[in-house]
């Protein structure tokens, strides 16, 4: 008796961890098909690809050689790559150089400023386009990197983001500092940068991911193929290719993919902990 | 090291040889430098980015206010003041407000699907089983994806003829379906390629959630007896959701925002059913000209995410469950 109703659980249980792991496995499927398809058309000759197969006793990565021998695909990840670290490197030190003003120093209207910076984050960029390609135009900036770097330089929603984080410093750092005679740099170099590292990372992170996701403004403001960065080139070449001709498409894209995918697993670790750390506070 | 200053500081006056009367001269000129200096760091630390938004965020706001109250010429350039005229001709005009209602659907479909499915994936993933780091892993994968490479892999399975969304179908015996030329297909295709985009960010942002809520509360629901589904919608859902709430307005803006996908999958068709707000200012200003109008829908735009932020910030300032 008692024998079989400790039976009958322990089914259950296993029933359900089955049932459990079906679910997971079923959702992992839905979310990973869309890559291992691509992936795997990458490597089928464009024959079988046109005729709809899904299989090819010819694999090969062919189409990898003619990505990266017909397509400028290395150039436009080189520069999205160039144009990504410059926006991640300055976006992070303008940032948090406006943050600090914002935490750590007085001055007249700080409030005020403050509230300024803090209402531009409702206004979306692609609002702002048609200004801003007049203003870049009159600048001499078109189709040259410092135009898919200057505008994005600094941003009120990262200002906002470390001046939270540098809110909880505690202010007997920055007095103990004042005693020991450290200006506004050195605290700013040696103790506030070094506090907020997890946030200085994950805003790093979201600027990279940012720029490198860019496709409006690139497109208006980018001509020449040397210059072009990744998501429009992919774009160019979608656009260049005859509808059925997806082999060196598919390829262009798991060539884009693979690497982001990779600095994704790897990064993944720091980048849940700050996201956990600014989700809490 | 810094900490065990202020201590030191205070007992060296009493052992030193000028004792007391130092700190009291210091004090007021050093703060009075302080404060001096403050101004000075203030323009240095603060200039570059306050000169960057001005030029950048600012002046264009104003810019496309003023031009949307004009008539404009092919340079972009206004020419007639027209008052509210635009803004009125819009809200009358049958295409914009199409492109309104298409882009409601698309929004609303897009949020309130990405919060089902990431909640579903999150609550999935936040179980003690043997291996469920690996499907942890899988279920942030499209965060690494960029709308370039999305829109590609999906362009290839709704592919009408090579697709295998019509292979599958086809295999059950049905007739395939024109994904991108039929208007109400083509919502559907980029509604899902758009999901499944925002799902590995909001599945991270959740899973942070569920971890975070207390397990006492469970323990003690478990003692009273409360059933697992009881439990979700009693503690797990009034727990999260504010970051519910915060997956909806980032994932609603985002969407109000979208362009890449529009651009790469249906440039706005068939018959302008997935022609969204942000694509067709594109199309006003840039390939037809029409800069007023391009203006106007611009401000509209912002307007309408203005709101949904403001009400982030008064939700997020309280801070409340909901």
């Amino acid at each position: 008796m008692e024998n079989a109703t400790m039976n009958r659980a322990m089914f259950k249980r296993r029933l359900g961890k089955t049932a459990k792991y079906t679910m997971l496995l079923i959702l992992a499927l839905i979310i990973i098909f869309p890559f291992v398809l691509g992936l795997w058309t990458s490597f089928l000759p464009s024959m079988d690809i046109a005729k709809g197969a899904l299989w090819s006793s010819h694999l090969s990565l062919n189409n990898y050689v003619a990505a990266f021998t017909q397509t400028k695909i290395l150039q436009y990840l080189l520069n999205s790559l160039i144009i990504s670290t410059l926006v991640m490197f300055a976006h992070v030190f303008f940032c948090s150089l406006g943050a600090y003003a914002f935490v750590f120093l007085k001055f007249k209207y700080r409030d005020q400023l403050f509230y300024a910076v803090l209402a531009t984050m409702m206004l979306p960029f692609e609002a702002e386009v048609i200004p801003n390609f007049v203003t870049v135009k009159c600048l001499g900036l078109l189709n040259h990197y410092s135009v898919m770097v200057i505008p994005f330089l600094t941003s009120a929603f990262g200002i906002f983001m470390l001046r939270q984080a540098f809110l909880q410093i505690p202010r007997d750092l920055k007095e103990a500092a004042d005693v020991d005679g450290l200006n506004h740099w050195q605290f700013y170099w040696r103790v506030t940068l070094p506090y907020a590292k997890i946030s200085l990372f994950t805003l790093a992170a979201y600027s990279f991911l940012g720029s490198w996701n860019q496709y409006l403004w690139p497109m208006l403001t980018t001509f020449s193929d040397h210059l072009r960065p990744v998501q429009d080139g992919l774009r160019q070449l979608q656009s260049e290719e005859t509808f059925n001709d997806w082999d060196m498409i598919q390829a262009s894209a798991a060539i884009v993919v693979i690497p982001t995918l990779i600095v994704l697993f790897i990064g993944q670790h720091y980048f849940k902990s700050g996201l956990n750390e600014g989700a809490v506070k | 090291m810094l900490e065990s200053l202020p201590s030191t500081k205070k007992t060296q006056p009493t052992s030193s040889h000028e004792p007391q009367a130092q700190p009291q001269v210091k004090s007021p000129v050093a703060s009075f430098e302080l404060r001096k200096n403050d101004k000075y760091y203030a323009w240095l630390f603060l200039g570059p980015s306050l000169l960057l938004l001005s030029i950048f965020v600012f002046y264009p706001m104003l810019r496309t206010l003023y031009l949307s109250l004009f008539l404009t010429d092919n340079f972009g350039e206004p020419t007639v003041f027209v008052g509210l005229q635009n803004y009125l001709h819009l809200l009358k005009s049958a295409p914009y407000l199409a492109s309104l209602k298409a882009t409601t659907t698309y929004v609303v479909g897009v949020a309130s699907l990405t919060i089902v499915f990431g909640l579903l994936l999150a609550a999935m993933a936040n179980q003690k089983l043997r291996g469920i780091e690996f499907f942890r892993t899988i279920f942030t994968a499209t965060m690494g994806v960029s709308v370039s490479v999305s829109a590609i892999f999906w362009l290839f399975m709704f592919n009408p003829t090579i697709g295998v969304l019509n292979q599958v179908i086809m295999f059950f015996g049905h007739q395939p379906i024109a994904w991108l030329t039929t208007p109400g297909w083509a919502m559907v295709a980029v509604i899902v390629t758009s999901v499944w985009m925002h799902l590995g960010f909001t599945f991270l942002l959740f899973f942070g959630a569920l971890q975070s809520v207390p397990k006492s509360l469970y323990d003690a629901a478990d003692v009273a007896g409360a059933s697992s589904r009881y439990q979700f919608w009693h503690i797990t859902l009034p727990m999260i959701s504010p970051t519910m709430f915060f997956v909806a307005v980032i994932t609603l803006i985002s969407a109000f925002k979208s362009f890449g996908l529009i651009d790469l999958m249906t440039a706005g068709g068939p018959t302008n059913a997935t022609n969204l707000l942000v694509y067709r200012i594109y199309k006003d200003a840039f390939m037809n000209g029409n800069y007023a109008q391009a203006s106007t829908e611009s401000i509209i735009l912002a307007i309408i995410i203005a709101l949904i932020t403001l009400i982030q910030f008064k939700l997020l300032a309280k801070r409340v469950n909901y």
